[in-house]
């Protein structure tokens, strides 16, 4: 026994998956039972029913990976049922999508509280969305079936849509239209490389699925198919042009899930399908990707520095970011995929807690332009530290997470091709650049306008939202062995593999 | 003897069906428009004892093999039998409140779904066409049944002169093919085609004869009657249109053409995917622009009848499967939608701009939900029916050969376009203020659009390991299996 902890839940990953569709639905039934003018009863057990789930969930997700057993290569705490044709109800999870189940419940909490009392109408259809996305997204990353696997992946498309839509800003009509269709046009290709798949091999599992050797004259068609989709959800240049847009209109929290989760889905599925299930194809395609890796991370981070919304500037800065996770992945060793799903989990923290600074100045002076402020630090001391920590963190300050997972996928780059690092690394001076001189504009100098005094500093309830956050950057930065313990038996294997069947 | 006993045992919803109707016919002449009422729930309770038979009665062929059953047949008879009650259903609500409720109504509706079901069992030419026919007149009479309307009285006359010059073309196809191989018999037919040869006055017919057929499926080019007809006949009606009479005909496409044309399937792939894209390109781009919630569900039945015809050119066991699951699904979501429309009421009339949905969400959330999942089913988006339906669609598309594939991603990029006028809905049910003020909806059509709502998502998701085997064994005696 490996593990760190002996008890068993049977089912558990069913459980921990649809836990938060169960407290959804206690929401709606509340809401439907109970009459309208009684709103202050629905309202405020609305918000702490959504908490307590999301809570329970995420103890579920600690249960999951303290049972889990980190010398064990293959998919544990599996589950399996038979459902029709060549489907089935398949579930289970290794040590790369572990990770990521439990960053989703990390995060959900605290998107929760986020929106707290940012959130002032139609609270209960806001929680329910975001409970059912988490419900959505969990799925994605326990479905061993494909066909289960893409229906959470599609299916956390109708959420998002409507959290931009209903909860955003100014233009959230065009942002949620253009997040949703750019998602969809993506994920029908791969659709389509999925049934073909299916027909091929006559099976829809997964694990199965990653043994099969398709023939080299499909390779890069289905390979294309699966990229058009990910390289959509993660996203690359030149398909990141939903990005900006749906992170500037979507409410708080709602960003925190796009950034922090949603872009994951991305990587996720080209460590899941790209790369072990099309290897030659993936040889074949890695010198494109390192190039649009590049490519994004220099002209995203050019972008991010001309910004004047401190959430458009932060969401570039994503797309850049994403552009290491690529390019760790292709580069098909095993410190750029260990980065890469490094850069990934440390990414979900930062860029999260950078969405969370902005609605923190955005919930009292509804604004973000940067112009709008200066001399922050003086009105609002205990915020500066936080903000200052996460800028820092998005830089790549060593002892923050954000260091190890640049890093990492920067040597992974370095032995594939010398010149991609180099170009690459250009882009961690480039980030400085645009970071800091966000922090300064917002933070340092004299206090540009008077509004700015006319509000506190963090609350206790933001306090609580950041400390978690805090304590994962520094301690990711740290002990980075928290996220590799896990991550090393599914990543070895996989590169290993990898490398054989391209004979490198 | 014998043989007639099989024949009627095998006939047996017909049967129920066709004696049921005269007796039915004789009360209500007798009652009026008073006994309306009771003939509905007479034509109700023979609409479930037709699906019960239907869907577990025996296979095999009678009448000298101008009548077939198999699963396939039975399959689309138990669902076109319930999707009449649906309509019997709705309809009775509806009329009743507009005070214009004729006791001939049910009987329509019975006497389309007896024709439907001499279509799907036909196994000669002269079966087809008295069953497209006994279809066909039904339809026209329902079309324009709100005779005070102006509008409704259009649609019926466009539908009726349109459909008349389908049938012509249609018959002028079945007279080329029994000219060039000299049997009405499907079996026969097939018998008799020399594959090695070429026959350009055979290749003639079959195109007349998809032609007509198209006609009836609204497939374009030839859906010009969809959205007037739709726009002016009364929403009962249309719910009725636009699912049933269009599986039938599908279904009795796929018997002549596999059976009779089994062995020159590349001489009708071809006109089959010429339609098929055509659909995709009129039934999403025509949407787009469209204000009046009929006239957009005209257009996505276009599109949707693109998605079966290219399951039915793949020609293949599996292709026959998805198409009658994806119809299955897609009568669902219609009536549906249809019923939702008539639950939601303004000025004691069900709305009939899509404009009028805005706001939904804040002033009706259940109808909001309830269209919600109807919508995104139709759209085709995981785990909703629909997606299923087209699941199994491409599904055989891309396991047929290669040179399919264009197509079939032609198909998906017009799902995304499409999706783009579904959206439309959704966002003004979500996102916008309300405007209009609606009156207490209609216990019967909300009741059923809920119903329909529930079944299109999550009973699908379960229900389909029940349907998916039945599927599957329908499609087995059909395509590359023969």
């Amino acid at each position: 026994m490996n593990t760190l902890m002996t008890v068993e839940i049977p089912h558990i990953l069913t459980i921990t998956t649809f836990l938060p569709m169960v407290g959804a639905l206690a929401i709606i039934l509340i809401k439907t039972l109970v009459r309208a003018d009684d709103s202050d009863l629905i309202y405020g057990n609305i918000r702490w029913i959504a908490l307590w789930t999301s809570l329970a969930t995420l103890a579920l997700s600690i249960i999951m990976l303290m049972g889990f057993d980190p010398k064990d290569p293959g998919f544990q705490m599996v589950e399996n049922y038979k459902w029709f044709g060549p489907l089935s109800y398949k579930m289970g999870v290794d040590g790369i999508s572990i990770l990521f189940v439990v960053l989703t419940t990390f995060l959900m909490p605290i998107c929760i509280l986020a929106s707290w009392e940012s959130i002032k109408t139609r609270i209960a259809e806001y929680m329910v969305a975001f409970l059912i996305l988490e419900t959505l997204v969990i799925g994605v990353f326990t479905a061993l079936d494909l066909f289960l696997f893409y229906i959470f992946f599609e299916g956390g498309l109708v959420p998002m849509f409507l959290i931009i839509g209903i909860w955003g800003g100014k233009d959230r009509v065009y942002a949620a239209y253009k997040f949703f269709l750019y998602t969809l046009l993506g994920s029908v290709l791969m659709l389509a490389a999925m049934l073909y798949m299916v027909n091929v091999t006559g099976t829809a599992d997964i694990e199965a699925l990653m043994k099969h050797e398709f023939a080299i004259s499909v390779q890069p068609l289905l390979w294309l198919a699966f990229f058009a989709s990910f390289a959509v959800k993660m996203p690359m240049w030149p398909v990141h042009t939903w990005l900006p847009d749906a992170h500037v209109q979507a409410p708080t929290a709602g960003s925190v899930m796009l950034a922090g989760i949603l872009l994951k889905l991305g990587g996720y599925g080209f460590l899941r399908f790209n790369l072990p299930m099309f290897p030659h194809a993936s040889e074949m395609f890695a010198p494109l990707v390192m190039i649009l890796s590049v490519i994004a991370i220099v002209h995203a981070s050019l972008v991010a520095y001309r910004q004047t919304d401190i959430k458009k500037l932060i969401a570039y800065s994503s797309v850049a970011h994403m552009g290491f996770v690529t390019m760790g992945i292709f580069a098909g060793n095993e410190a750029g995929v260990q980065g890469a799903v490094f850069q990934m989990i440390s990414h979900g923290i930062i860029s999260g807690a950078l969405f969370l600074c902005v609605g923190v100045v955005y919930d009292r002076w509804h604004t973000r332009e940067i112009s709008f402020y200066g001399g922050l630090t003086k009105p609002m001391p205990h915020f500066a530290f936080v903000f200052l920590l996460f800028t820092m963190a998005n830089v790549g300050l060593p002892g923050t997470s954000g260091f190890i997972g640049e890093i990492t996928t920067l040597l992974g780059a370095y032995e594939w091709n010398t010149w991609i690092a180099l170009f690459a690394a250009t882009g961690v001076i480039l980030s400085a650049m645009y970071a800091l001189n966000l922090y300064r504009n917002v933070m340092f100098g004299e206090v540009s306008n008077k509004a700015l005094f006319y509000h506190n500093d963090l609350s206790w309830r933001e306090k609580i939202i950041f400390t978690p956050l805090v304590i994962g950057t520094i301690l990711l930065g740290v002990y980075p062995n928290f996220v590799f313990y896990f991550t090393t038996i599914s990543v070895s294997p996989l590169v290993e593999t990898y490398r054989n069947l391209i004979g490198g | 003897m014998n043989d007639l006993y099989l024949g009627l045992t095998l006939a047996a919803p017909e049967l129920i069906l066709a004696i049921g109707i005269m007796f039915v016919l004789i009360f209500g002449a007798v009652r009026g428009d008073e006994g309306a009422g009771a003939v509905s729930l007479l034509c109700g309770a023979l609409l479930m004892a037709a699906a019960a038979v239907a869907a577990f009665g025996p296979d095999g062929e009678a009448f000298s093999g101008s009548f077939t059953v198999d699963t396939m047949a039975r399959f689309a008879k138990t669902v076109m039998a319930l999707a009449g009650l649906v309509v019997i259903i709705l309809a009775q609500g509806h009329f009743d409140r507009m005070k214009s409720m004729r006791f001939e109504f049910p009987i329509l509706v019975l006497l389309a779904i007896l024709g439907m079901y001499m279509m799907v069992s036909a196994g000669d030419l002269i079966a087809l066409y008295i069953g497209l026919e006994l279809q066909s007149l039904s339809l026209y009479v329902l079309a324009s049944i709100a005779r005070n309307d102006e509008k409704s009285s259009e649609a019926g006359l466009k539908y009726f002169v349109l459909g008349a010059l389908s049938s012509g073309l249609l018959l002028y196809g079945i007279s080329l093919i029994y000219g060039f191989t000299g049997a009405m018999n499907f079996e026969a037919i097939r018998a008799s085609i020399d594959v090695s040869s070429h026959n350009i006055g055979l290749t003639f017919g079959l195109v007349f004869l998809i032609s007509g057929l198209a006609f009836k499926v609204s497939a374009a080019p030839f859906h010009m009657w969809t959205p007037d007809v739709y726009e002016g006949a009364p929403t009962p009606v249309v719910a009725f249109f636009a699912g049933a009479p269009k599986m039938a005909a599908m279904i009795l496409l796929v018997r002549v053409l596999e059976t009779a044309f089994g062995g020159i399937t590349q001489q009708w792939q071809q006109v089959l995917l010429a339609l098929a894209v055509l659909s995709f390109i009129v039934g999403g781009l025509g949407g787009l622009k469209q204000t009046n919630i009929k006239r957009l569900l005209a257009y996505s039945s276009i599109i949707n009848m693109g998605y079966v015809l290219l399951a039915l050119a793949v020609s293949s066991a599996l292709g026959v499967s998805a198409i009658l699951v994806f119809f299955l699904i897609y009568v669902v979501d219609t009536l549906g939608l249809f019923a939702a429309q008539l639950a939601l009421q303004k000025d004691q009339k069900s709305i009939e701009n899509i404009s009028d949905v805005s706001g939904l969400a804040k002033s009706d959330m259940p109808m909001a939900i309830v269209i919600t999942v109807l919508v995104l089913s139709m759209l085709g988006m995981p785990p909703m029916g629909g997606f299923w339906g087209k699941f199994m669609v491409f599904g055989a598309a891309l396991s047929g050969s290669a040179w399919l594939w264009p197509y079939a991603a032609a198909g998906l990029v017009a799902s995304v376009v499409a999706g783009f006028y579904y959206l439309r809905i959704l966002k003004l049910i979500w996102f916008d203020a309300p405007q209009v003020q609606f009156d207490s909806s209609p216990s019967e059509a909300r009741l059923v659009a809920i119903i329909l709502a529930i079944i299109a998502f999550p009973v699908m998701m379960v229900a389909l390991s029940l349907i998916y085997p039945v599927a599957e064994r329908a499609g087995a005696l059909f395509g590359n299996a023969l």
